[in-house]
């Protein structure tokens, strides 16, 4: 028999010693407890609600391209060298829409998510992420939706148990003072040197989209959903990689984010369903990671055939249940929710 | 030489240039919006005047390293202007002035053992043990009995420093001191 310890056990180790070694450096066990009931009543809401849980392969032969995210690559059948290039899925998305086109209905999924390089107070490269699709409901019905399950989740993060919408473009507004689809990358550099942020190395000024997540990530986010959760909504479209252009400003996608307590806990779409499109935004994407130096990827050929046989009409939203566990233990790191950080696997 | 470090290799402790000062990486922050691109954003003290700056980087930006080394060496003796240090190895001797020291100066007894900063290869920082003992020379009787800690009094240490201390310790009782905060933690039982 092998001597391997126990969970119990050595979570014990940690809450002594509180140091690694074989032991649980991230998690005390108590927040491993919360963890487990919050994931508990999650499922009982899905539940409750009639959407299914399903499970969907971590590996894939294609991805989502996306700018900015980075699939860990694979290699199977490499024993003997060489081996099939598989990605592990920057989340579960291309997946459950293949159910969705199949005729599955209402899903959900806690799924593991892997992006390369994410590495901070709020990201480990690997994170666990519940995902879900809504068949007939519009991106509004479906923040709704989530924001009766984090008011389910959280009830101390909102003081009366309800949460705030607010355009993207009205958030700009309120709080610089700039409209964030008319103003030039000028005015944009003026609003961050007025905020005080100081830039070093070689900032791309033509890049609205780069000044926009700058401004929102250093400057803005910090002060959204202290009293109540915030929903901002309708994204520009140049950030909004599935999501489909509202239909009176085709410059804006029905995109929405959640955030709490300064911290970014999901993202949403009101989804693409044509196929040819998605296909010319997975070729733009390439482009782009070409031109930031970056590997293009394998789209999801597969993920493309679905929505050519027809996705119905549905939403779907991806919440970070790590950072939902931070919000509910009042953490300042992801360390503390993870059983094991990065660096400890 | 110094190196380079990419936006990959950011990390607290890291001691990186900027317009030609030494800077001490003391707080590095990974912001990336879930769609969107990465941020990096470090605060970093200069080494030379303590001042703290803000910092913002985009994923792919580099700093270069500065050409910092440290060194173990024993503190000996100051003429009230430069405090003086010297390599046990091969005896050398280097002088930190009081400016440079900040602080630090009164938690220095001859002979301890410190970390000297070394930069294009003049000393600039010192670093002490974080824990240090201090023999006080004076303060006020304190009430007899009393061992409270929440209640302090000033005490002089021998190396001429003030330290806040609890109303109980007397002349000659021996303090254990945090460096990094000048807190007296407890007194030493020689």
């Amino acid at each position: 028999m092998c001597s391997r310890s126990t969970p119990e056990r050595a979570i014990t180790l940690s809450e002594s010693t509180g140091k690694s070694g074989g032991e649980l450096r991230g998690a005390a066990a108590e927040a491993l407890r919360l963890r487990a009931r919050l994931l508990a009543k999650a499922r009982e809401f899905f539940s409750q609600r009639g959407i299914l849980e399903v499970e969907t392969p971590l590996l894939s032969r294609g991805v989502v391209v996306d700018r900015h995210l980075d699939p860990p690559v694979c290699r199977y059948g490499s024993a003997a060298g060489g081996g099939e290039k598989l990605y592990l899925q920057t989340s579960p998305e291309a997946a459950m829409k293949r159910l969705l086109a199949a005729g599955l209905g209402a899903i959900y999924q806690v799924a593991h998510a892997f992006r390369e390089g994410e590495r901070g107070r709020l990201h480990n490269p690997e994170f666990t992420i519940i995902e879900w699709y809504r068949p007939g409901l519009n991106h509004h019905e479906l923040m709704d939706e989530v924001g009766a399950l984090v008011s389910l989740l959280l009830p101390e993060h909102s003081k009366d148990g309800g949460w705030e919408k607010l355009s993207y473009r009205q958030l700009f507004r309120d709080r610089l003072g700039i409209d964030p689809m008319e103003c030039g990358t000028g005015e944009l550099g003026q609003a961050a040197e007025k905020l005080g942020v100081e830039l070093e190395g070689e900032f791309d000024w033509k890049d609205r989209d780069a000044w926009l997540d700058l401004l929102l990530s250093t400057r803005l986010q910090e002060d959204l959903g202290n009293e109540r959760p915030v929903f901002v909504y309708d994204y520009p479209a140049s950030q909004a990689a599935l999501a489909r252009l509202c239909p009176e400003e085709p410059r804006l996608a029905e995109r929405f984010e959640l955030y709490i307590a300064g911290i970014e806990l999901c993202n949403g779409y009101h989804e693409l369903l044509d196929a040819a499109e998605q296909r010319t935004r997975f070729e733009k994407a390439n482009d782009q990671r070409r031109s930031d130096g970056r590997e293009p990827l394998a789209p999801d050929e597969r993920l493309l055939e679905a929505l050519e046989s027809g996705l119905p009409e549905c939403s779907g939203v991806a919440l970070g249940f790590d950072r939902l566990v931070m919000l509910a233990l009042g953490a300042d790191s992801i360390d503390e929710v993870l059983p094991f950080p990065f660096e400890d696997v | 030489m110094a190196t380079t470090y990419g936006t990959s290799d950011f990390r607290k402790g890291l001691r990186v240039e900027f317009d030609g000062d030494p800077y001490l990486v003391v707080e590095c922050e990974f912001r990336k919006p879930g769609k969107g691109s990465a941020i990096y954003t470090l605060k970093v003290k200069n080494l030379l005047n303590g001042r703290v700056l803000e910092k913002t980087f985009r994923s792919g930006d580099s700093i270069s390293g500065a050409d910092c080394h440290d060194q173990k060496m024993q503190y000996i003796f100051n003429d009230t202007k430069d405090w003086h240090f010297m390599d046990p190895e091969n005896y050398e001797q280097y002088a930190v002035s009081k400016e440079q020291l900040g602080d630090l100066w009164k938690y220095l007894v001859e002979e301890m053992m410190c970390e000297v900063t070394f930069y294009n290869g003049n000393p600039i920082t010192v670093t002490p043990p974080n824990h240090v003992e201090l023999e006080v020379e004076y303060c006020e009787p304190g009430a007899k009995g009393n061992t409270a800690t929440n209640v302090t009094k000033p005490a002089k240490v021998q190396t001429g420093a003030e330290i806040q201390v609890p109303i109980f310790i007397k002349i000659g009782d021996v303090l254990k001191v945090d460096t990094r905060t000048g807190d007296y933690i407890e007194r030493v039982h020689r």
